[in-house]
């Protein structure tokens, strides 16, 4: 058999989930001895040329440079994953798209005439189709691993579909919404992190992004009745998943 | 006839953190242009900080790097503080130390092992490494696993951790389990210290440059979370007063700004900086290390910066494991200061040097203004100032190996484009003859 060839593409982005291929560290070893990563600008000179079985993608599409790698990658690619909250929903880099760019250059930049950007920062999905979504701000290094060994083997990638409140539940917290009154996005978010911020004390804050059949709205609704100001609701949506739609529901709400 | 002119051009700078590129311009037998473009796309944090809580920022800045979030949660936190009038308590201090040492392990073993140490050896990854010396590749990844499982345990994960906030951590973490770190540390440390020495016999190239080296400087401990702004010619200020020094450029080519020290010239930050200026406060251990093998208190290239992260690292380990056994569970996992209005800022040595931020809060404790300085904009200029300082070995090699020493100079930095950009990959070199 011979081995898949994956690639990792970068758009913007923190490199914190092509980092996680890099934190697989002993497992990493023994993975490119059964795929071999043709295009990793951050881990190797060498670049095999495309067309690749497998393409990870991380970061959101934000510069009209990006519009274009994105179609070429799609072009180079038979499987497409997004990994990650900026490609799978825009990122924290999304925020943007309720503001105005220009004034966003004009803050950040002295020349801000040479900066070239899109006015949203959006998923790759907004542009090309997308075959896998691999959630996570960062996407867990597990997720990843039991991605590419599923895939290998032909079978349909199983990825979490339930919500957040599913895994904190079988890790025995005591629910930090109904015992605390701590706002948290868990019963809306998708699963896949362990339940991590409720089992440290706080709130979950969305970096999975809306779970499947998300009801944000009832949400948003237990969250008024909690007396919450509308601010702070908004802003707890408004975060690294903020562009999804079923968050950006909530969150246009208050704009 | 002999060709006028010649042209290399690669379109993506490979091993670094983020997306660059390089030109090089050699006309009559000199190097006429060095611009080290980054074409990362602006994510223009500052401005959409404006309106956030307070609370959120270090969660919000942590996006910036996935590679040294612990850094941006720390300068953050601690500029908040200085608003609020929050001053964490030891243990607090303590765990901080602890989960910034795991990151500078985890980014210094990333760049050490897998980004740069291919360059020392003519490999293009780790790939070849491992096939020549499985051993070294094998210590490596397990120091740097173990610089992950230290941020985990405190932080819940190691790429944007969720435990830390302004004010301390948002739950109290066990010394139990701390504890279960220090079961590996005697074989880390011996794993550090077999890497640094793996480091030290490295054929490193000669580079003379008269460089300014910043970085923070120690007191009773090697510098992470605090101190004052310090070089070897002379700089030494308060971290509140840094912007009054430095000044703030933007050229065309780079979607990075660029610094330099304001009357005088560009400045380099980072592990050889903290070494240089804080070497005496280096664990023995190290020290001793680093002596038998011919190296001393000054690193004079940034070549030799692969040694100062592999100094560190060993340090790291070995400071650790003690800061573990002296770690006891504070009263509250954080304090909650009172909210005001105010300016804030702090800075922290990040794996890749000094972190600077500066937020303004209104009374409700709202983010008005911020600045945010990561060091890798401040390098940037001198990576371009080193490949100058090449000039008479460059121009006389032939492109290829042209290519690989000036894309190695590059990753000497271990440039974080990321960061740069908050806001490389292209190398592209023309020579005219």
């Amino acid at each position: 058999m011979s081995k898949l060839k994956v690639a990792v593409f970068k758009f913007s982005s923190c490199d914190g989930c092509q980092l996680q291929f890099l934190n697989l560290e002993e497992e990493l070893i023994h993975l490119i001895d059964l795929i071999d990563f043709a295009l990793f600008y951050e881990a190797r000179t060498y670049v095999e040329p495309g067309p690749y079985d497998l393409s990870f993608v991380e970061g959101s599409i934000s510069t009209p440079h990006e519009v274009e790698l994105i179609k070429k990658v799609r072009d180079e690619s038979k499987v497409i994953v997004t990994v990650g909250a900026c490609a799978t929903s825009g990122g924290i880099q999304a925020l943007r798209n309720w503001a105005n760019v220009k004034e966003f250059q004009n803050y950040v930049y002295p020349r801000p005439e040479w900066i070239e950007v899109l006015k949203n920062a959006e998923p790759p999905s907004k542009y090309v189709n997308v075959d896998y979504e691999v959630r996570g701000c960062p996407a867990s290094k597990e997720q990843l691993l039991s991605f590419i060994l599923q895939f290998m083997r032909g079978k349909i990638p199983i990825l979490p579909i339930s919500p957040l409140c599913i895994e904190c539940k079988l890790s025995g917290n005591l629910c930090v919404l109904v015992v605390n009154g701590t706002p948290c996005l868990g019963p809306v978010t998708m699963a896949g992190c362990g339940a991590l911020c409720p089992s440290y004390g706080r709130g979950c804050y969305g970096c999975y992004g809306p779970s499947v059949d998300s009801r944000t709205l009832v949400l948003n609704r237990r969250f008024k009745e909690m007396e919450l100001k509308p601010k702070e609701i908004q802003l707890l949506f408004k975060q690294f998943a903020g562009w999804s739609r079923k968050f950006r529901e909530v969150i246009e709400e208050y704009e | 006839m002999r060709s006028m002119s010649r042209a290399i051009k690669v379109d993506y700078l490979s091993r670094v953190e983020g997306e660059g590129n390089l030109y090089v311009e050699i006309e009559n037998n000199q190097i006429s242009k060095v611009e080290l473009g980054i074409f990362e796309a602006p994510r223009f944090f500052e401005a959409f900080l404006r309106g956030r809580k307070y609370v959120e920022v270090p969660d919000i800045t942590a996006r910036i790097c996935g590679i040294c979030p612990v850094a941006y949660i720390m300068s953050s936190s601690r500029a908040i503080e200085k608003i609020l009038g929050i001053e964490v308590d030891e243990c607090t201090d303590i765990l901080r130390r602890i989960i910034y040492l795991g990151e500078w392990i985890e980014s210094h073993l990333l760049h050490v092992l897998m980004l740069h140490a291919p360059d020392f050896l003519g490999h293009e990854s780790i790939i070849g490494i491992a096939k020549e010396n499985p051993d070294i590749v094998k210590k490596g990844l397990k120091l740097k696993s173990w610089g992950n499982s230290v941020m985990k345990v405190i932080g819940g994960r190691s790429v944007h951790p969720i435990s830390c906030r302004v004010g301390g951590f948002y739950r109290i973490i066990r010394k139990e389990e701390l504890e279960t770190l220090i079961k590996h540390s005697d074989v880390m440390g011996r794993y550090a210290e077999d890497l640094l020495k793996w480091v030290l016999t490295l054929k490193i190239p000669e580079l003379k440059r008269d460089v300014e080296y910043v970085s923070l400087k120690g007191v009773n401990e090697y510098p992470i979370l605090r101190g004052r702004v310090v070089s070897n010619r002379g700089l030494d200020i308060a971290e509140d007063v840094f912007e009054e020094y430095v000044e703030t450029e933007q050229v065309r080519y780079s979607t990075s700004l660029r610094y330099r020290i304001r009357g005088r010239s560009y400045y380099v930050v980072g592990p050889l900086a903290r070494y240089n200026n804080n070497y005496h406060l280096l664990r023995p251990e190290v020290r001793e290390v680093i002596e038998s093998y011919g190296y001393g208190p000054q690193l004079s290239n940034s070549f030799q910066s692969i040694i100062a992260r592999a100094a560190e690292t060993y340090h790291a380990v070995l400071e650790i494991k003690e800061l573990i056994k002296k770690y006891s569970e504070p009263a509250k996992p954080y304090e909650e200061g009172g909210v005001m209005e105010g300016v804030g800022s702090a800075i922290t040595e990040a794996p890749r040097g000094i972190l600077y931020h500066r937020y303004e809060l209104d009374g409700k404790g709202y983010v008005i203004n911020s600045n945010i300085i990561p060091p890798t904009s401040q390098n940037l200029a001198s990576i371009e100032r080193d490949i100058i300082a090449f000039n008479d070995e460059l121009v006389k090699m032939d492109l290829s190996d042209l290519q690989r020493l000036a894309e190695h100079v590059v990753r000497n930095y271990d440039p974080c484009i990321s960061c740069a950009t908050h806001f490389i990959k292209v190398i592209n070199i023309k020579i005219n003859t």
